[in-house]
């Protein structure tokens, strides 16, 4: 029977990674469903959705030549997942500031008491190491409505942190 | 009234381009009060390419009214439309009743003048403006065998800029 697992990887950027793992995903007769890989902080991390008829040891077993080769942590876990249930964000949220401890959880701990689902969020440290900012995109749905959002962040401007709020609206046609 | 099967990507037919319309007559009439059934039994779905029904005549049909707090014509019956004048530019999301479960960022003329056929043959000229020049862009594209899919760009970026 077929199975959805979660493998993430992780390990020093360089080149060929997603190649690599792909190609013995393929090879072992495994589906890829969803991903999301990206450079963080000089590592790359993939979250990749693949689907098998095997056990996790077994994903983990045909994985494990690529990623000791490539100096890569390997994680696998079964899921309950499906494809096809792609939820609209409504809202998109970006924020920067000056960088300083607790401002994701200020930040997103506001968002979810006003009623943001977070879909999607990337973040980056940027500025210099004496000055470091901070900046975060925010996708989601806006469970109620844009109007206690937009409140809730007045709170966060209060405190001179810059956050913007756009509606989206999707046009289907 | 019928509603119409509409065709779904990766449809080879979906990229075909669409042929002017020469023939104004009852059977057209009927043809776009289907289409327009179509649109309108489509979740959300503000307008309808002919293209998309496997009706390879330049016809589209945007009806964006139902959005609050968005200038629009109602519902517009553009046969063999052109965009003589397009300004600004605007990202923003789309869909597709022809591509489900996907949505993506998509560059657009923030205005623009079209001149086109009502279902009569009747000239008409419309100034559309965001929203509904949005869903105008994107049903001509039909017509040219195009989907929003071939203009993505990156969902991951800042592209909402403040409308100033
Ligand atoms: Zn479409």
């Amino acid at each position: 029977m077929k199975k959805w697992f979660m493998v993430t990887v992780v390990g020093k950027d360089r080149p060929g990674i997603v190649a690599h793992i792909s190609e013995a995903l393929y090879q072992g007769g495994c589906q890829l469903g969803e991903a999301s890989m990206m450079r963080l902080g000089g590592n790359f991390s993939i979250m990749l959705m693949v689907e098998h008829d095997a056990e996790a040891k077994t994903l983990g077993e045909l994985l494990k030549a690529p990623a000791d080769a490539l100096g890569l942590q390997l994680h696998v876990d079964e899921i309950e997942a499906h494809l096809h249930e792609h939820l609209i964000p409504d809202v998109s949220v970006m924020v920067h500031g000056a960088d300083r401890p607790g401002i994701v959880a200020q930040v997103t701990q506001v968002l979810a008491e006003a009623g943001l689902n977070i879909l999607d969020l990337e973040s980056d440290v940027a500025g210099t190491e004496q000055e470091p900012i901070y900046i975060m995109h925010v996708e989601g749905v806006a469970a109620e409505g844009i109007e206690p959002l937009e409140l809730a962040l007045d709170s966060l401007v209060a405190e001179g942190i810059e956050v913007r709020l756009t509606p989206i609206d999707t046009m289907i046609a | 009234m019928a509603v119409l099967k509409i065709l779904v990507y990766p449809d080879p037919r979906l990229a075909r381009v669409s042929q002017a319309v020469t023939v104004f007559d009852k059977e057209l009439c009927k043809f776009v009060d289907d289409l327009e059934a179509t649109m309108r039994a489509g979740p959300g779905g503000v307008g309808i390419a002919a293209s998309q029904v496997d009706v390879l005549q330049r016809i589209v049909i945007v009806d964006v009214s139902s959005k609050p707090k968005i200038s629009s014509h109602g519902r517009l019956v553009l046969v063999n439309p052109q965009i003589v004048v397009s300004e600004g530019s605007l990202v923003g999301r789309e869909g597709c009743m022809s591509v489900p479960d996907y949505t993506g960022n998509v560059v657009r003329a923030r205005t623009i003048q079209v001149v086109a056929q009502d279902e009569f043959g009747e000239r008409q000229e419309y100034l559309c403006e965001g929203y509904e020049a949005r869903a105008v862009q994107h049903e001509i594209d039909h017509l040219d065998g195009l989907l929003f899919l071939d203009r993505l760009v990156s969902r991951r970026r800042d592209l909402f800029r403040r409308k100033t």
